[in-house]
């Protein structure tokens, strides 16, 4: 990591946006860090998706878009497409929220693994089999050897997403952004997801960007979390502090609205 | 429609639903499931999804017809819905729908969508702004149409409507799934009040649990097509019996800020084309006995050989 700002992986600064003339964020500050989890929290519509694909340049068409998004050392907003698609994919990935359809339906796992890791990492064909193999053993896919001659359809949701994560891990990215990885997914299968984010980002120190609306999510897996409303960060800080000692009302009007008062949650 | 209170307002009794495609194998979404809601009682179903909860909910309205098992509402039949118009009996279940985008007609003003559950109910003193007043919207919305309004008001409207035909029976199939995190509770609220408000009983489908105990006064637990623990919502909540049950209810992350991630159950939910021999638990079930891998629980209310009555001989 040789990010100038501290130990920062990927800073946002002072990011705007407007699309068709509609302002979406007013100015958003961030950082993550390697191994730490950042989650993003806020109800839709206040930005949080926009935020994280603004980092990767996957804005929708008549985006007006300035601030600063430093990633070693460089800032991703005014790259050329040609290096940004250097970094995207391969040092910055995304894991979307439904792996239904983030996934090719009538490609193999293998190549949806392997295609851009040729394309990345300049690997042979029989070496980014292995490494896909690899891959799937570290999400825990049961018989990877054999599940990547298979279609995304003949997997559950569940393993869906953990596929869907070997993707976007297939050229070791430093930064992973992830939207609302679990929100189409049962709870118990979610607890999965869950551990296997949080065990990633430990063991190959991964910064990861979790938006997501559900504050439960929030509190198992995030170190630092943000809450957005109306595209700007109104709070940042540590899990705990947030959730628990919230200093701004929205963030308190949020944990007001869950239907299980915090602490209160043991089964 | 007011329906005579004898026994529980709706009683599904070992109903068995199946799904026939050409060529496949045929899948039995809901195996013998039994399940009671009494006259102003709120059920919670819950489950993994392909447990066959929403399948359920379908032919407790007709638009499924039962393989097998009985389904009465206020000791009437349920039968499949058709071409014809209703069976005037069966006007009082009414079903608000999970995606309220696709389910109210984005052409009609939502007024007029709700006039039509008066109509259904033949009453002529209610105005359509009236409903929009008690699911907590401005009476001015009836001249709207459903563009106009986000996913929370859209759900009001389609509760509204639902609710303009005088339900004795309320069936919501995951109706708060599709909104906000911070809409979610405000209407599953909602839907309880006015559904205990008006004396019907309410069907509360989610695979949100932590819904479902704000608002359930029972709860139900299904797995693979069947329902494998019943009990009230606190007792169920406080000392789950079945080891589904606990796995479920150990799965929900609390937002306590203290960073500890929920337990995992492991395995997937096998195929309802070829379900488990004995206890369709058996092979996620950290409790596994040899007698669950023979012989299927079928007593209530928790169904799990850990928890047979007395009478049931086990080995």
């Amino acid at each position: 990591m040789t990010a100038e700002s501290g130990t920062a992986a990927l800073s946002i600064e002072g990011l705007r946006l407007s699309i068709g003339g509609h302002d979406v964020l007013h100015g958003v500050d961030l950082s993550l860090e390697a191994g730490r989890v950042h989650g993003l929290a806020g109800e839709s519509g206040s930005g949080k998706t926009m935020t994280g694909l603004a980092v990767l340049g996957l804005l929708p068409h008549g985006s007006r878009v300035s601030g600063r998004i430093a990633f070693g050392g460089r800032d991703l907003l005014g790259m050329p497409a040609r290096e940004l698609n250097q970094v995207r994919g391969a040092k910055i990935a995304m894991v979307f929220q439904d792996p239904a359809t983030s996934l090719h339906p009538m490609l193999t796992v293998e190549r949806q693994l392997t295609e851009h890791m040729g394309h990345h990492l300049g690997v042979g064909r029989k070496e980014a089999r292995e490494r896909a193999a690899g891959l799937l053993a570290k999400v825990r896919i049961p018989g990877p050897e054999e599940a990547l001659k298979r279609y995304p359809h003949q997997f559950s949701g569940g393993m869906r997403q953990r596929i869907a994560i070997a993707v976007a891990l297939a050229c070791e990215p430093e930064v992973l952004i992830a939207d609302e990885p679990t929100t189409a997914l049962d709870v118990t299968v979610q607890a999965g997801i869950l551990r296997l984010l949080r065990g990633l980002c430990d063991d190959l120190g991964l910064a990861v960007l979790l938006v997501t609306h559900d504050l439960g999510v929030m509190s198992a897996v995030a170190d630092e979390v943000s809450v957005m409303k109306d595209g700007l960060v109104v709070e940042t800080g540590p899990r705990g502090q947030v959730l628990r000692e919230p200093r701004h009302p929205y963030t308190r009007s949020l944990l007001d609205a869950l239907p299980v008062p915090p602490g209160e949650n043991s089964p | 429609m007011t329906v005579p209170l004898t026994g529980p307002l709706l009683s599904v009794e070992d109903l068995v639903v199946e799904h026939r495609t050409p060529g496949r194998p045929v899948v039995r979404a809901v195996a013998g499931a039994s399940l009671h809601v009494a006259a102003g009682e709120v059920v919670g179903l819950v489950g993994e999804s392909g447990c066959g909860k929403s399948t359920l909910a379908r032919a407790v309205c007709g638009l499924h017809g039962a393989a097998s098992g009985r389904i009465l509402v206020g000791g009437h039949p349920v039968t499949p819905l058709g071409l014809r118009r209703r069976d005037p009996a069966l006007t009082g279940v009414q079903m608000v729908f999970q995606d309220p985008y696709s389910s109210l007609n984005p052409r009609r003003r939502v007024g007029a969508q709700i006039a039509d559950g008066l109509r259904t109910a033949g009453d002529t003193a209610t105005e359509p702004a009236d409903l929009l007043e008690r699911v907590g919207l401005p009476r001015a919305f009836a001249g709207r149409y459903p563009h106009e309004f986000s996913g929370g008001q859209r759900q009001r409207v389609a509760i509204a409507r639902a609710l303009a035909a005088r339900p004795s029976l309320l069936i919501g199939d995951e109706p708060i799934s599709a909104l906000d995190a911070s809409a979610q509770a405000q209407v599953a609220r909602l839907m309880r009040d006015l559904a205990v408000e008006s004396g019907a009983g309410l069907l509360f489908i989610s695979h949100d649990l932590s819904v479902v105990r704000l608002i359930a006064d029972r709860i139900a637990v299904m797995y693979l097509g069947k329902v494998v623990e019943t009990g009230p919502t606190a007792e169920v909540w406080a000392d789950p019996k079945h080891p589904y049950t606990r796995a479920l209810l150990a799965a929900i992350p609390s937002p306590d800020g203290a960073g500890v991630l929920p337990a995992e159950l492991p395995g997937d939910v096998p195929d309802p084309a070829d379900p488990p021999a004995g206890c369709r638990f058996h092979p996620r079930c950290p409790f596994v006995m040899d007698v669950c891998r023979e012989r299927e629980p079928d007593f209530g209310p928790a169904a799990c050989w850990l928890h047979a009555p007395e009478s049931s001989s086990t080995p």
